[in-house]
């Protein structure tokens, strides 16, 4: 069974983030990381793998889209465990919103052929979860998300199950593979790369794909082709220093004395 | 005019059992009546629910139920088709969806489907001229980006708390719908559901008051529910409380868990890490307590106390009970 983990390289969350001229992400200001919501999904195909519950064969791939910094995301994907890596790498791709970036991860997916695609909830940079439900809908798979549990049963002809907690409910959701699942971080723990992981991961293969080797006409991405724009993207000005006070006994009457100021009383 | 889709939330929660309508969907009704005329379209909800009339009583020109265990066994893919096929049929000025992870999924095959543009995590919505544009808070909370649709139907999916819903009684013409759905869409399909007991406290997501609890709980949330139940409020924890197995995943509010946009927000023993900023920075007025005064949720709250979450919390819940009389 060949399990592919979509994962992002994303502006570190600690640094300042910003955008550029142009509205999109500011890649340089800030280092990138893989994006810490995929670690889940990349623990959860490796541990799959580990187990046996994907197959003997099972293989894990870890896809990428963005420029050749985002090479940094496969390279601790493949430390983590993952088999091999494909970067999807093409200046075209500049700023390309959700629906672009569905549309190269579609296209990427059918070549990668993955029986099982794993995804994190979510990036931590653009954060608008959409991408994953893009993704199943373009390549007609279906999509069980938010999974707290992965079960694989049958190998690759068979069926995947999982549990997802929901406010009024926990659900356990079914369907048959090829499927897009993606996960929480509840799932798991994921894993520190070992010495032995780092040592691996650098005879790993990884290839690199423009949008001509997996057949995306350049001019149905990027900036100019997204179906949003941004009118406007602006800096929130420092938020306006509150009142702090020093508990000596009427702390708790000074909280509700500002809270009856403000009407929440 | 033109009809503006107004997804509604019937799913059931603790607090509402399906059918009862969300203040979410009645703030997505008030902000729908500046796009346009609005039609409410609801999900799964039981026959004889009282909602339409609530929607018509805010505004819905018409409501649209939509049930079936086609719909209702399954996850996302089904909603977005039958919603495809009502922007099709009448050509919506745009789509207003609960910001939900499930209202965010079924905008993500909406768009495609119909090759629109979509924005989540709006707190904002308004005409521009002829174009819809959304306004909506990124990089925990340190920009404010406009984004304008630009193809398609405008998909935007809104955050609660955004406007203080206003009745507008409108016609509220009931149509029933027991759609067909395709067998890909039915490929994920709901083998159990087990329901979750109620707190009786407000719905996390949309309640006007959060009272949150972190780390410096020690693992004791009495205090912080205590409080939050004096101020009718719900309660909420950060990622290190859950971590911990202190308060359930449920009740996260962060980057991983929900987004909350309350009228206050009231951290006690959070530091204000940037993902639980993420989660709440959108909150109108933010109180922290924490006995570090260094914590930064001191630099994002409008009043602050530095001391010991376990005395503050009851006594400031003692005091809010002696003013209620």
């Amino acid at each position: 069974m060949k399990i592919a983990v979509c994962v992002k390289h994303v502006p570190d969350a600690q640094g300042d983030r910003g955008f550029r001229a142009d509205t999109t992400t500011d890649r340089e200001a800030v280092d990138g990381l893989l994006s810490e919501l995929d670690e889940y999904a990349v623990e959860e195909a490796v541990r799959l793998r580990e187990s046996g519950a994907a197959g003997d064969d099972a293989e894990v791939v870890a896809l990428t889209i963005g420029p050749a910094d985002a090479r940094d995301a496969l390279k601790k994907a493949l430390q983590m465990g993952a088999d091999a890596g494909v970067l999807v790498s093409d200046d075209a791709i500049h700023g390309s919103d959700a629906v672009g970036t569905s549309l190269v991860l579609a296209k990427a997916l059918e070549k990668v052929g993955a029986d099982l695609v794993l995804t994190g909830m979510a990036s931590t940079d653009g954060g608008m979860g959409v991408v994953p439900a893009m993704v199943a809908e373009r390549l007609g798979l279906p999509q069980v998300t938010y999974a707290a549990e992965v079960t694989l049963s049958g190998g690759a002809g068979g069926t995947v199950r999982i549990r997802r907690d929901g406010d009024a409910s926990t659900e356990t959701v079914e369907a048959s593979l090829p499927a897009l699942v993606s996960v929480t971080d509840q799932i798991n723990e994921p894993r520190y790369p070992s010495f032995k992981g780092i040592m691996a991961a650098k005879k790993k293969p990884v290839e690199e794909w423009t949008l001509a080797d997996i057949g995306v006409d350049p001019a149905d991405v990027g900036l100019d082709a997204a179906w949003t724009a941004a009118v406007e993207a602006e800096a929130r000005p420092p938020k306006q220093a509150g009142t702090v006070v020093t508990d000596e006994g009427d702390g708790a009457a000074k909280l509700v004395e500002f809270l009856a100021s403000q009407r929440l009383v | 005019m033109a009809q503006v889709l107004v997804v509604v939330d019937a799913t059931p929660t603790p607090e509402s059992s399906g059918g009862a309508v969300r203040k979410a969907s009645l703030e997505l009704l008030t902000l729908a009546r500046r796009l346009g005329d609005p039609v409410a379209v609801v999900f799964g909800a039981p026959e004889g629910a009282d909602a339409p009339a609530a929607l018509a009583e805010h505004g819905a020109a018409e409501v649209v139920m939509v049930g079936g265990a086609d719909v209702v066994d399954h996850l996302v893919a089904p909603k977005s088709e039958v919603l495809a096929r009502l922007v099709e049929e009448r050509a919506p000025a745009a789509v207003l969806l609960p910001s939900s992870p499930e209202g965010k999924e079924v905008a993500g095959r909406l768009a495609v489907r119909t090759g629109s543009g979509v924005v989540t995590d709006a707190v904002d919505v308004a005409l521009d001229g002829d174009r819809v544009v959304a306004t909506k808070s990124v990089f925990a909370g340190s920009y404010t980006t406009r984004c304008a649709v630009t193809r398609g139907t405008p998909l935007v999916a809104v955050k609660p708390n955004t406007v203080a819903p206003e009745p507008a009684p409108a016609a509220g013409t009931v149509t029933v719908l027991t759609p067909e759905v395709s067998e890909q869409a039915k490929s994920a399909r709901i083998v159990e559901r087990q329901p979750k007991q109620a707190s009786g406290r407000p719905d996390l997501a949309e309640a006007s008051i959060v009272v949150s609890g972190g780390r410096g709980t020690d693992g004791d949330f009495s205090a912080v529910e205590a409080l939050a139940d004096a101020l009718g409020g719900a309660v909420g924890a950060s990622r290190a409380a859950v971590d911990a197995g202190w308060y359930p995943h449920s009740n996260q509010v962060g980057q991983t868990g929900k987004t909350v946009s309350p009228q206050l927000y009231l951290a006690a023993g959070i530091s204000g890490a940037i993902q639980h900023k993420a989660g709440m920075q959108t909150s109108k007025v933010v109180v922290a307590v924490n006995k570090d005064p260094e914590a930064p949720i001191f630099e994002m709250a409008d009043f602050g106390v530095v001391g010991d979450l376990s005395s503050i919390l009851p006594a400031a819940t003692e005091e809010i009970a002696r003013r209620k009389g």
